[in-house]
């Protein structure tokens, strides 16, 4: 084995530092090595730098009295809590758009990304329009035209509009009444969450059996009905309270109910407006990646249109759709920042309020962003994990 | 490109990158804010986007207001010419980290002297060219007529100002509830106010003048209310480490007020060249080494005052009678009027 003999007799001539094994370990602790050395020039630099021009350094800030107020929040606040809190105030208002964002655009963007594939000829062209007329004007745009509008058209409170009894439209918002909170809601809640748990068991079952069988359960209907007619029975039962919690104006402002504010709503829209038509693209794409050979061997089979649609097509683009639909969410959540623009308390505002009273930027900056970093990642790995589940099984 | 450079670039980009807005990093040296403004040939000024009376462009695209000057004075004491300067817009957010990093020699931009700015945020406040308060401005037809009665309201207010601490201050201390509506831009949070948004807006009192005389579709619709509850000292300020350039600008706002003091004007600043006042010939540099101290040129008085007039030329050209604004001198009177301007002897 001439060939053998010569590479051995040429590896045992090479020194260590030609031997490509060792320079590609020598390769990755250069880099890493680099990398750490950037970082802690940069970072010491930084504070050296802070020291020098008398800059406050430290997050001692994050303990001391906020002192400023916030418009709208999900928790209770009051100006004598601390920046800590005032952060975690406007963390919990960027949750709150981003989950009711997320919701909302996935289902606008389903309906008209079916809609461009419509048949009919007005469904379809309408659903073009809203595509390539929205996804085209920055967001920041269209939130100051939802901001300005809402402002803009509806009267001041004393003037509120009020279409149904007990609900007000105004430039402060819209108000509604309220329950008010008694034992059998709480009941309610639980009959509720008993009937998610019943639905998920009965689906399980119904899945196996079919399986099994080959019968099919109308796993929905029932779903639904377990879900909605539980805590309906139980509010029956309850004596059906009707008690209600309703908006009165006293002084400058409606009291009492609940109120959703322009603030929340402008950014809402924009939101949901703006990201839904990039999901339209892609669920669009998604139905469009599955051949319509499958289709007709469906129906061939003998399939419904729609047991076609539930069970072949969907399960099959939902793969194409949800890598690129958790870019998606990432973005409809990072672009809730912008928030700040129309005066929504989200937690950039309220940090950028914080910075600026301390005069801390660089420790607030770096809040933010590693606020931001979890919640993402978090919002990944969840879509990571429910792709891997659908993902044809060997086939990662 | 000296390792020096690169470091203070480094750091001025980190610092810059995290304001809102960025702006071209490393420009200015802390140290020698002097040497970088002098070797440049032209003052980077941060000044209000859009206050009139204060800092905003006019019709013709040309800067003007009471903060503006403040820079022009600068440049014309450094270079003997109150043009060579760069204006540059900053939001209230902005503009504290424009100053620190060094993307502004001056920030002119109705800015607050407090302890916390003067200290911790490492700035150092070279004086005060307005003296102000903060107070409410609310539609007439809200028939409110003290913010004593403001109890319940939704008040509009710009974020990153001590305008935004002293509501909820004065909120608590009287034991009232509010709403805020804490927009960062003045522009939006001047229309969400005229869009009914709130019932009213808080503000410096000079800058809720400038509302009702330029923003509002009729500003007889709108009344600012007697109380003024806080103190709020406006002046330029500079980064902290360089005391020549800190000099340079507090005594070019002082010479402009000892002019006022003196008479001297833009219109006669030429005859009183020839005044037999010792106090004018020192002032405008006929007699002394005034300048020289500071390291400028010994007309630097009377290039600000032949260019840019007395203190109280740019008050009434830009904010007093002659304004829009129409504001009463009050306590921005020369001290001898019984106001607080008043400049240490220039000697």
């Amino acid at each position: 084995m001439p060939e053998l003999d010569r590479s051995a007799a040429h590896a045992a001539s090479v020194p260590w530092w030609n031997d490509r094994r060792v320079r590609a370990v020598l390769y990755q602790i250069a880099v890493v090595g680099g990398v750490v050395a950037i970082a802690a020039y940069l970072i010491s630099n930084t504070l050296a730098n802070l020291e020098s021009r008398n800059i406050a350094t430290g997050f001692g800030f994050l303990g001391r009295e906020a002192g400023f107020g916030v418009s709208e929040s999900v928790i209770p606040y009051s100006p004598t809590d601390t920046y800590l809190y005032v952060l975690v105030v406007g963390l919990a208002n960027t949750l709150k758009v981003s989950v009711v964002g997320i919701v909302l655009a996935s289902i606008i963007g389903t309906v008209f990304g079916v809609a461009r594939l419509s048949r009919n000829w007005l469904v379809a062209k309408f659903a073009t329009i809203y595509v390539e007329g929205l996804r085209n004007i920055p967001v920041l745009l269209q939130l100051f035209f939802w901001y300005a509008l809402i402002t803009e058209a509806l009267p001041g409170p004393r003037q509120a509009l009020n279409p149904v009894p007990g609900v007000f439209l105004s430039a402060r918002g819209l108000r509604f009444p309220e329950p008010v909170w008694q034992s059998t809601h709480l009941l309610m809640l639980v009959a509720a969450l008993v009937g998610i748990a019943a639905t998920w068991a009965l689906a399980r079952w119904a899945r196996l059996r079919r399986e099994r069988t080959g019968q099919l359960f109308p796993t929905v209907k029932a779903g639904l009905a377990l879900i909605l007619g539980l805590p309906a029975l139980v509010w029956l039962l309850g004596g059906a309270p009707t008690a209600l919690n309703i908006p009165e104006l006293k002084g400058f402002n409606f009291q009492g109910g609940l109120n959703v504010t322009p603030e929340f709503t402008a950014l809402l829209i924009g939101l949901v407006l703006y990201t839904g038509t990039f999901i339209a693209e892609i669920v669009r794409g998604g139905i469009l990646a599955v051949s319509h050979g499958q289709t007709e061997a469906g129906l061939a089979l003998g399939f419904s249109r729609g047991q076609v649609m539930r069970l072949i097509i969907l399960p099959q683009a939902l793969r194409v759709i949800i890598p690129p639909l958790t870019s998606q969410y990432l973005n409809l959540t990072k672009n809730s920042s912008l928030a700040v623009a129309i005066g929504f308390p989200d937690l950039v505002s309220v940090a950028n309020t914080a910075i600026n009273q301390t005069g801390q930027a660089v420790e607030g900056i770096a809040v933010i962003m590693a606020v931001y970093l979890t919640v993402s990642l978090s919002i990944s790995t969840f879509m990571n994990w429910y792709n891997r589940r659908i993902a044809l099984q060997g086939a990662r | 490109m000296n390792t020096n450079r690169i470091k203070q670039g480094l750091v001025a980009a980190s610092v810059v990158a995290s304001a809102v807005f960025v702006g071209s990093p490393g420009r200015a040296v802390a140290g020698a804010t002097f040497d970088a403004v002098k070797e440049r040939g032209e003052l980077v000024c941060g000044v209000h986007s859009a206050l009139y009376g204060f800092g905003a462009p006019d019709d013709k695209g040309v800067w003007q207001g009471i903060d503006v000057d403040v820079c022009r004075a600068v440049a014309a004491a450094m270079f003997g010419d109150a043009k060579k300067v760069k204006y540059v817009p900053l939001s209230a957010q902005a503009r504290l980290t424009a100053v620190q990093s060094g993307e502004v020699d001056v920030l002119s931009r109705n800015t607050t002297w407090t302890l916390t700015r003067d200290t911790a945020n490492g700035l150092n406040f070279t004086g005060v060219n307005y003296y102000d308060g903060q107070g409410f401005m609310v539609p007439k037809n809200l028939g409110v007529s003290s913010a004593k009665e403001l109890s319940g309201a939704t008040v509009c207010v710009q974020t990153g100002t001590t305008t935004e601490l002293n509501l909820a201050d004065y909120f608590r201390a009287n034991k009232m509830e509010f709403k805020p509506v804490t927009i960062e831009k003045y522009e939006e949070v001047t229309a969400a106010f005229i869009a009914g948004r709130c019932d009213a807006i808080t503000s410096d009192g000079s800058q809720l003048a400038a509302i009702r005389a330029n923003d509002t579709p009729n500003p007889d619709d709108y009344v600012i209310l007697p109380e003024l509850i806080s103190k709020e000292p406006l002046g330029p300020s500079v980064r902290q480490g360089d005391d020549q350039w800190f000099d340079v600008v507090k005594w070019s706002l002082f010479a402009m007020v000892d002019a006022e003091e003196r008479g001297v004007t833009s219109a006669n600043v030429d005859e009183m060249l020839k005044s037999s006042d010792p106090n004018n010939q020192r002032l405008l540099g006929v007699t002394g080494d005034l300048g020289k101290g500071m390291g400028l040129d010994n007309k630097w008085a009377y290039n600000i005052i032949k260019q840019v007039g007395n203190y109280g030329e740019s008050f009434e050209r830009n904010v007093g009678m002659d304004s829009r604004l129409k504001l009463p001198r009050g306590l921005n009177a020369l001290w001898t009027n019984g106001g607080l301007q008043y400049s240490p002897p220039i000697r």
